[in-house]
């Protein structure tokens, strides 16, 4: 136990400490969210950049071990604990905390705390409105550990609900065409359908067979989605005036083809730069981001009254520059590890020709690719499918 | 202004060529005068009011932003007008889901209309309000207009076609109007839609569109049969075009063109003296001195003039190499096959007898192995011979065609310089390539103060293909030594790195780089992975290409 000395002389990295492999809290024994294999691990949320297979116990939300048994099979860890919001779990000389964060169906903010001084660890998470996850949740705090993913002024999400109103004026000015609409498999397709169950829409809505088992997930956790059938049940080349829902890298593919002069639509925060929306040759961007915005991650800083944020990954760069501009104490995580691969796996202009292949990442787990050609460790979050394909387009 | 916003919007995402025209002629279609005619104008390039420079730009951002924050959100975004769109604070604390349509918003007449009496010192705050006044798009589509580079994938001559589209009529017909024409068109539109008269050509010396060829390689010839073809020199000028009128003054008119009809007569006056005969000359604009034609290097030093002096004149005399006649007097030959119309070019400069003008000759061949024995050494072209840069191909029978057509005439380039050169820094790109390390430069060997050194010799963002981009790109992100703002030090060792073969179109020697020499036109022409840095090229051997491009 810390004497009374130690206590006073306290730092933040003396409770969460930044590694290659991830943050690491020694006192408490774990990582979170570690890149490789690791002895314990909590996990903020399922998406594979973050949730990876092979670890010896694994501590998170209910959700996110579900979604890991239905993405790596029933050994996706040695052991697995759940554990629910709110819930304070001792771990060592720390105590634990899982909070809501907004992102998708069981993300998690992970509060650490040790004599009297709190690291949150916020993995992805947003501030909008989602009716499929818990809102996010403001938690005070000493140190906000936040990503960066559209870590710059110009990213301003704006209105989800008038991106759905796009999509459905579009669905009514063209009924003959097939309305594609690229989403992460896990979080946005389940989000966009039931937003377009918000606005009202209540045809059938139809789904590319990779979005499938974790749709069904959604749905069994009480999450209203109405009438979803799996597109592989249907004649495509029959589908004009209907909505279905892919993979991002479906949409180049020879399967997007097979519709009635299809539409292709985006949904990502990325779609709010024009030469992103280009280079996935998207016709209708739809700007709607599972990660905060410029805005809301200056707010939510602000707002958890942290005198320092550390940041993992994204637009690093810019955020830090806010936060010590605002007089806080700032350090991009990218430093000891946390690299900015996020750009890679993006061919631009597919319009010349690139495979469609190529252009994305999102089939779900790319888990296998943590080792690069010099045999080291790649450095940061690898992405995959979802926060992964989202970055860097 | 939304309308037109949402037109460019939709355009930018269009891939196809006729959902564009589509999309242009139902704008034309719905959309009133004039506003519909400065849209046509803003698409075709034909806007002439004053531009705002990109710095003026930068200054009202940097009035409203961080500046690190809008440095590091423009080096992502890779345009600065979309960049300030999407960063200009609202003035609503809240982001309206609607397009900005309040009575404040202007239409593209109120904006154009504005622009062309507002004075300079008045633009800025012009330019705020309207800003505040409009959305994203709205915001993006006024600062592409006001910066004349609206780089929506929508050429002049696609604008022109949907516009000929509203009334079933031929592109060529306006094509043939459009020098003369001037926005917002009224005319034009009235007769595109069967109300008024198709208007009449007035200007006594028009800029007709020029005709372009097709690049061509030695393995393609065997397609084409010899004899359909005239062979003459590519000269490595400027490609313009020469037009002389009477007014109905009855007063001289002599225009000179760039080759995107730009009126450059003003840098020329000694050429212009020379164009006594009506008529219009396609040709290459070159410097002959000392009774030689002089390569592009010489002729770039009189184009980097700001003013033309006596002295220049002198010292860079400007001549005209005649390819082809458009029109003699007030006969306009297009319409006519290239044998019939070179004839007629050669009578017309013989007649025109100026020291300033000649016809560029013709390479004589009848198989193909002549041709191309011919272009390896173009010695054959005389005492100008460092001035051609390959053979142009043209078909003997073929009409004079506005645009690029495929087949009538080729380009065969004569090969470029190659070097192996070493990746040293990489920058991010713009446009469909920002985010990616695209923008390269890379160095030679050359002796230092502590033992060889790479020096740096050139730039270079094209000539590799996607698939090679991202190869690079990762490779720029895994071995970056040194971060400068947008710009990465790659690791550049003997035993470390990235050969590029750098392809590149001439040499000249250059006080502003360190290496004492510029390329002209490099590119990347294949990338090396199997070669070690200390094995590509030096300093050396871009020198002995120096002596072997100067001439006297």
């Amino acid at each position: 136990m810390a004497t009374n000395t130690y206590l006073s002389k306290m730092r933040p990295e003396d409770i969460l400490l930044p590694t290659l492999s991830g943050v690491c809290c020694e006192r408490g024994g774990f990582y979170i969210d570690p890149t490789r294999p690791v002895a314990r691990a909590l996990i903020t949320h399922g998406h594979s950049d973050h949730a990876r297979a092979g670890h010896g116990a694994v501590l998170a939300t209910r959700e996110t071990l579900d979604l890991m048994r239905i993405r790596y099979g029933d050994d996706f860890a040695g052991t697995s604990q759940p554990v629910r919001y709110g819930e304070t779990v001792t771990l060592g000389d720390v105590a634990v905390t899982f909070h809501p964060a907004g992102h998708v169906l069981g993300s998690a903010q992970i509060a650490v705390a040790c004599n009297g001084l709190r690291v949150i660890a916020s993995g992805d998470y947003k501030d909008a409105a989602d009716p499929t996850c818990e809102p996010f949740a403001l938690v005070p705090c000493d140190v906000f550990i936040t990503e960066a993913t559209f870590g710059l002024p110009v990213f301003r999400h704006g209105d989800p609900a008038a991106e759905v109103a796009k999509l459905l004026h579009s669905a009514a000015l063209f009924p003959e065409r097939a309305h594609l609409v690229g989403a992460y498999s896990l979080g946005k397709a389940q989000r966009v359908i039931a937003m377009l169950r918000q606005a009202g829409y209540d045809a059938p809505i139809y789904l590319h067979g990779a979005l499938e088992s974790i749709t069904t997930y959604y749905r069994n956790r009480g999450i209203p989605l109405g009438d979803v059938r799996p597109v592989r049940l249907t004649d495509r080349s029959k589908l004009g005036d209907s909505i279905t829902i892919c993979p991002p890298s479906s949409l180049t593919d020879l399967w997007a083809r097979r519709f009635p002069d299809p539409i292709t639509c985006f949904a990502s925060g990325w779609m709010r730069v024009r030469a992103r929306a280009r280079q996935y040759g998207v016709a209708l961007p739809l700007v709607l981001s599972d990660h905060a915005d410029w805005k809301g991650l200056t707010a939510t800083i602000t707002a958890t009254g942290a005198s320092e944020i550390w940041v993992t990954h994204g637009q690093e760069d810019a955020l830090v520059h806010w936060a010590v501009m605002n007089g806080l104490k700032a350090r991009p995580l990218a430093i000891v590890g946390y690299g900015n691969e996020e750009e890679e796996a993006v061919i631009p202009g597919h319009a010349e020709g690139a495979s469609p292949e190529s252009i994305t990442t999102d089939h779900g787990d790319s888990e296998g690719a943590v080792v690069i050609d010099s045999g080291q460790p790649l450095r940061g979050f690898r992405h995959d499918s979802e926060a992964g394909g989202e970055r860097g387009k | 202004m939304n309308r037109f916003a949402e037109l460019l919007d939709r355009l930018a995402y269009e891939h196809g060529r006729n959902n564009k025209l589509r999309l242009i002629t139902d704008y034309f279609r719905t959309t009133p005068d004039p506003e519909r005619g400065w849209a046509l104008a803003a698409l075709a390039g034909a806007l002439t009011f004053r531009y705002a420079k990109p710095g003026m730009l930068r200054t009202l951002i940097a009035e409203r932003t961080d500046p690190v924050l809008f440095g590091l959100s423009y080096d992502y975004v890779g345009d600065l007008s979309e960049t300030i769109a999407l960063m200009w604070p609202q003035p609503a604390p809240q982001a309206s889901p609607q397009r900005g349509e309040g009575e404040e918003s202007p239409s593209l007449s109120d904006v154009i209309e504005t622009l062309a009496t507002l004075g300079k010192a008045e633009l800025p705050a012009q330019l705020a309000r309207w800003l505040d006044a409009l959305d994203e798009t709205g915001r993006w589509a006024l600062l592409k207009l006001i910066t004349g580079a609206l780089r929506i994938g929508v050429s002049a001559r696609l604008a022109k076609t949907a516009a000929a589209a509203l009334g079933g009529k031929d592109p060529h017909d306006i094509e043939l109007l459009w020098p003369t024409l001037q926005p917002p068109y009224e005319a034009v539109f009235q007769w595109l839609e069967g109300r008024g008269e198709k208007p009449v050509t007035a200007d006594p010396a028009p800029f007709r569109p020029p005709m372009l060829a097709q690049a061509i390689q030695e393995t393609e010839l065997a397609m084409l049969d010899a004899a359909d073809y005239m062979a003459e020199w590519k000269w490595d000028g400027i490609r313009v075009q020469a037009v002389a009128g009477i007014g109905a003054d009855g007063a001289r008119m002599a225009r000179l063109y760039s080759r995107t009809g730009e009126d450059i007569s003003k840098a020329f006056p000694d050429l212009l003296d020379a164009l006594r005969l009506p008529g219009a000359i396609d040709g290459e604009l070159l410097i002959r001195r000392n009774e030689r034609i002089q390569s592009f290097n010489v002729l770039q030093q009189r184009l980097n003039r700001k003013s033309v002096t006596a002295k220049l004149t002198a010292e860079f005399p400007a001549h005209l190499r005649a390819y082809d006649l458009l029109a003699n007097g007030d006969e306009d030959l297009r319409e006519r096959p290239f044998a019939e119309r070179r004839l007629l070019l050669e009578a017309f400069v013989t007649l025109l007898a100026d020291a300033h003008v000649d016809v560029s000759p013709m390479v004589a061949f009848t198989t193909w192995d002549e041709l191309i024995a011919a272009r390896a050494d173009p010695a054959g072209a005389g005492p100008d011979a460092a001035a051609v840069e390959g053979v142009m191909l043209k078909r003997r029978d073929a009409p004079y065609l506005p645009g690029r057509p495929k087949g009538p005439w080729w380009k065969w380039k004569r090969d470029p310089f190659l070097i192996d050169a070493v990746l040293m820094y990489a920058q991010r790109g713009h446009g469909k390539r920002s985010s990616f390390y695209s923008d390269y430069t890379f160095g030679v060997w050359a002796p230092g103060a502590s033992g060889d050194e790479l020096v740096p010799v050139g730039k270079a963002y094209f000539g590799f293909t996607d698939e090679e981009l991202l190869q690079v790109d990762r490779f720029v992100r895994r071995h970056t030594v040194n971060r400068f703002g947008p710009v990465r030090e790659v690791m550049h060792e003997p035993g470390q790195g990235l050969v590029l073969e750098v392809a590149f179109e001439g040499l000249q020697r250059s006080t502003r780089h360190k290496s004492g020499v510029a390329m002209r036109f490099p590119r990347i022409n294949r990338l090396r992975w199997d070669k070690p840095p200390g094995e590509a090229d030096r300093i050396e051997t871009l020198e002995r290409m120096l002596d072997r491009n100067a001439i006297a």
